[in-house]
């Protein structure tokens, strides 16, 4: 096994989980808790697939798998917002809704044969530092290098400009920012739709770039709670996010690829002779994720590691309510 | 009658209306909050609005801020007539408020704080500029913060200052504070003051609503009234007026300023906290060594400005935060760390701060929540199950001895005002006959009338041979009551001082309290007691 070249494709798999991770760092950042993500994705990838099969053209796939997942995020914003009902509900809700709907429309789409992939290139010079060249440099599909300049400007936007001022202000304290004239509901209904927008992209990263072609609810396979288990362990910072993110692509590939030889380190390679075991390592990130949520879910935890303190909570204009 | 200023050469000449507030209505659902009220502001004036807590100060001066709108009546600002629909607006008219509530988001920066909401900058922030300009204006207007500083790390006065740039970085030229003092140390306050003369002498204009008479006629030129929403002085200036008129102009009545103390007869140590150490919720170190005593029989205050453990230091009493070192002893049991129930059975009783979600179910009716506590014992408890009829004669017996004005006892508390939920909460506390009782703020928000019955019922309570641990923010409220007052800063306690209970004749009464206060003030913003007694000394030699 050269590891190398599985940390290689553990990047591009791990670009799945940052874009899905930025975009909801994103929405709870203005204070919503989108737990729909895992929808959002598989309407993402399964958009992007049959619009590129229709047209020829893997660009166009991105973007309508970007405007859809927007869109269906819409749903979840307009019921958290404007009806300020329950986010994780609500959020459950999109899931469902988001699997079904890719489900029903993708249906047919699997048997459906070869695509235009979206192009994969090196970067020249980059690629020649040594071992980093070869990992994060080369022959790695547009989309990973997008998500490379993705992460600095998610940070810089956050922190060091007008609009990250506010979109703070908004998940903190919103009846502070509605007191100097932000509009919050606006402010979130955008950044849900960005949330939304991410989420199709990691969607359309899957189906056009990590792994091709549309799988019904296998192509996602549960990345969509990873992301959300992610940005608790980031602790809502893109570049935290974009360690964790690389892990977990790398480990889903360790975890594909230790299946395969005979001979590990010298002895009979037990995860090849055992099948369970490899389903047991299959399990782990989402035993992470289970746990990362627990805590994460914890009142007095989440307050110190920095969680937004307006998450979840609607927010109501009350006359009395200062 | 050609030219009348020279006709009357003493009296000054008359400076020019900043704001004009005609015939203000305001209503909320059952109150006439603001009726028919008149409200003139002068340039460079300081004006003090008083009133007692829910007389419609803050509402009258929410709708010059642009918070609520006004149901009728006219708003001119510099002759201008404005309808402001946001505090947005009321700021582009040069109107700016600073709430009792802070509006400052804790995790950002002072610079960050002012910025927010603002065009300028457009879109990426140059942060280090703006510190600078942030500074400058600071300095200029004598409110020292540093812009860098991220609004959890600062004092409440502090946050009060950043609060204070924010309008003044907007341009404003009118600003209304919101109860000011009532966050402040007594040296802050004076800070405060300075500053607010420093601005009215840079042509600023200010607002000062408060409820205590002693400030506004410290502080203000002129002076305004509301009472149940009707103003019953307008703009009267605050040199010819005595302190006695103001108060029947605020309450309507004589107000008696003394309360029934009888001498105190401390007994027995009831409550020990030794070295106590706790977190706060955010994992920092908000109880850094706090040890004290309660007694039998008496009253002791805990002073402090909000936020220096006094949160921290009642839950860890009442059983709701764990200690990461030291004990309470209740009568000599070990109460800490172990759940509230234990601390319930061995005599322990706590009003809480925060009346209406840790001391009240507000869905539930005055009778669920009178029972609570007793509700495992007989009468209330009969073969394992409640026995509603008598848990609803029990709670028309406390309505009627504590005074709780309510329709009927299936009323959900969510419905009563605050003087009456505090009733309930007390009635609740008390008539489980506790050893020892820890009373958060009793009295924040409640009118006069409330806060008499609540200070009638801690006496009470001390002269029925409990212990009283009272936490309060109101100086003159622990000065009153209190037998013994510790002061906590940042978590450590300063030191403790003895409240004589003989009150001999006004002046000498007066002047002692004045050197408690100033010694408490000084314990308040972190000058331990041992060291002010070194001065103190030093001083005289």
């Amino acid at each position: 096994m050269d590891y190398t070249i599985i940390l290689q494709a553990g990047i591009a798999s791990g670009t799945v989980l940052l874009f899905a991770t930025i975009g909801e760092l994103f929405a709870e950042r203005s204070g919503v808790l989108n737990l729909g993500v895992e929808g959002m994705m598989l309407i993402g990838a399964m958009s992007a697939f049959s619009t590129t099969i229709a047209t020829g053209n893997p660009w166009l796939g991105v973007l309508v798998a970007m405007i859809f997942a927007g869109l269906i995020s819409q749903i979840h914003a307009f019921i958290v917002i404007t009806l300020q009902a329950d986010q994780v509900v609500s959020g459950l809700a999109l899931t469902f809704l988001g699997a079904g709907i890719s489900l029903v429309l993708g249906e047919g789409l699997s048997k459906a044969g070869t695509v235009s992939l979206l192009p994969n290139f090196s970067i020249p010079l980059l690629t020649l530092i040594p071992i980093i060249g070869k990992i994060f440099f080369t022959n790695q599909s547009v989309l990973v290098y997008v998500g490379y300049l993705l992460v600095p400007l998610s940070w810089y936007y956050i922190n060091r400009t007008r609009p990250g001022l506010h979109l703070r202000a908004v998940g903190e304290y919103p009846s502070a920012a509605d007191a100097l004239g932000i509009n919050v509901f606006r402010m979130r209904y955008f950044y849900v739709f960005v949330g939304g927008m991410m989420a199709g992209l990691a969607g359309a990263t899957i189906s056009l770039a990590v792994s091709p072609g549309w799988f019904s609810e296998l192509t996602t396979g549960g990345q969509g709670w990873i992301a959300i288990g992610l940005v608790i362990f980031a602790q809502w910072d893109p570049f935290r996010a974009a360690i964790g993110a690389y892990a977990f692509g790398a480990l889903r590939r360790l975890i594909l690829d230790i299946q395969g030889p005979l001979v590990l380190f010298g002895f009979a390679n037990p995860f090849y002779y055992n099948p369970y075991l490899g389903f047991f390592l299959q399990m782990l990130p989402y035993l992470f994720t289970v746990v990362v949520l627990v805590i994460g879910s914890r009142e007095a935890l989440r307050k110190r590691i920095g969680a937004p303190a307006a998450l979840g909570n609607p927010y109501v204009r009350g006359e009395r309510g200062l | 009658m050609i030219n009348q200023t020279s006709s009357m050469p003493s009296s000054p000449p008359q400076a020019p209306l900043v704001v004009e507030m005609r015939g203000i209505v305001k209503r909320f659902p059952g109150v006439l909050a603001n009726d028919h009220v008149d409200f003139e502001l002068l340039h460079g004036e300081i004006h003090g609005l008083l009133g007692e807590n829910g007389a419609g100060k803050s509402t009258l001066m929410n709708v010059l801020a642009g918070l609520y709108r006004q149901e009728a009546g006219t708003i001119l600002v510099k002759g201008e007539p404005k309808a402001f629909s946001s505090p947005r607006d009321a700021i582009k008219a040069g109107i700016g408020m600073v709430h009792q509530h802070f509006m400052l988001v804790p995790s950002q920066t002072v610079t960050e704080n002012i910025l927010l909401g603002l065009d300028d900058p457009r879109f990426i922030m140059r942060l280090p500029d703006y510190n600078t300009k942030i500074a400058e204006l600071g300095e200029r207007f004598g409110l020292k913060v540093d812009p860098r500083a991220k609004i959890w790390q600062l004092s409440v006065g502090e946050q009060q200052r950043v609060e204070i740039l924010k309008m003044l970085y907007r341009g404003v030229d009118v600003l209304i504070m919101d109860e000011p003092t009532a966050v402040l140390a007594p040296q802050e306050i004076e800070g405060l003051f300075v500053t607010l003369r420093a601005m009215i002498a840079q042509g600023k204009s200010v607002i000062f609503i408060s409820h205590k008479l002693q400030e506004v006629s410290v502080i203000a030129d002129r002076v305004s009234v509301l009472r149940r929403g009707i103003a019953t002085a307008s703009g009267v200036p605050s040199k010819g007026v005595s302190r006695q008129e103001l108060a029947r102009l605020m309450v309507g009545r004589d107000v008696i300023f003394a309360l029934d103390k009888k001498p105190g007869r401390p007994q027995d140590v009831v409550l020990e906290v030794t070295d106590v150490h706790a977190e706060s919720d955010k994992g920092l170190p908000a109880l850094r060594g706090i040890s004290l005593n309660v007694r039998a029989g008496e009253i002791v205050g805990v002073a402090g400005v909000a936020g220096n453990g006094q949160s921290e230091l009642s839950q860890v009493i009442s059983g709701m935060r764990r200690c990461a070192q030291g004990q309470v002893l209740l009568n000599g049991d070990k109460i800490s760390n172990r759940n509230t129930l234990f601390g319930i059975q061995h005599g322990m009783a706590y009003v809480p701060e925060d009346r209406t979600h840790v001391g009240s179910a507000p869905n539930l009716s005055v009778t669920d929540n009178v029972i609570m506590k007793n509700f495992r014992k007989p009468p209330i408890s009969k073969n394992g199950l409640l026995d509603m009829k008598a848990a609803t004669k029990h709670a028309n017996e406390l309505k009627l001895a504590y005074d709780i004005i309510v329709p009927t006892v299936s009323t959900p508390v969510r419905l009563l005002s605050g003087g009456n939920l505090q009733r309930v909460i007390l009635a609740r506390e008390i008539s489980g006959l506790p050893a020892f009782m820890v009373a958060v703020q009793p009295t924040r928000g409640l009118d006069v009338g409330a806060i008499e019955g609540v200070h009638r019922l801690l006496l009470a309570q001390r002269e029925a041979g409990a212990a009283v641990l009272l936490v309060s923010e109101e100086l003159e409220e622990l000065l009153s009551l209190c037998d013994r007052v510790y002061v906590i800063y940042e978590g450590k306690i300063m030191g403790e001082v003895m409240i004589g209970d003989d009150e001999p004749d006004e002046g000498a009464a007066l002047s002692l309290s004045k050197g408690l206060v100033d010694t408490i003030g000084q314990m308040m913003t972190g000058t331990p007691l041992d060291q002010i007694q070194k001065e103190g000394v030093a001083a005289h030699d």
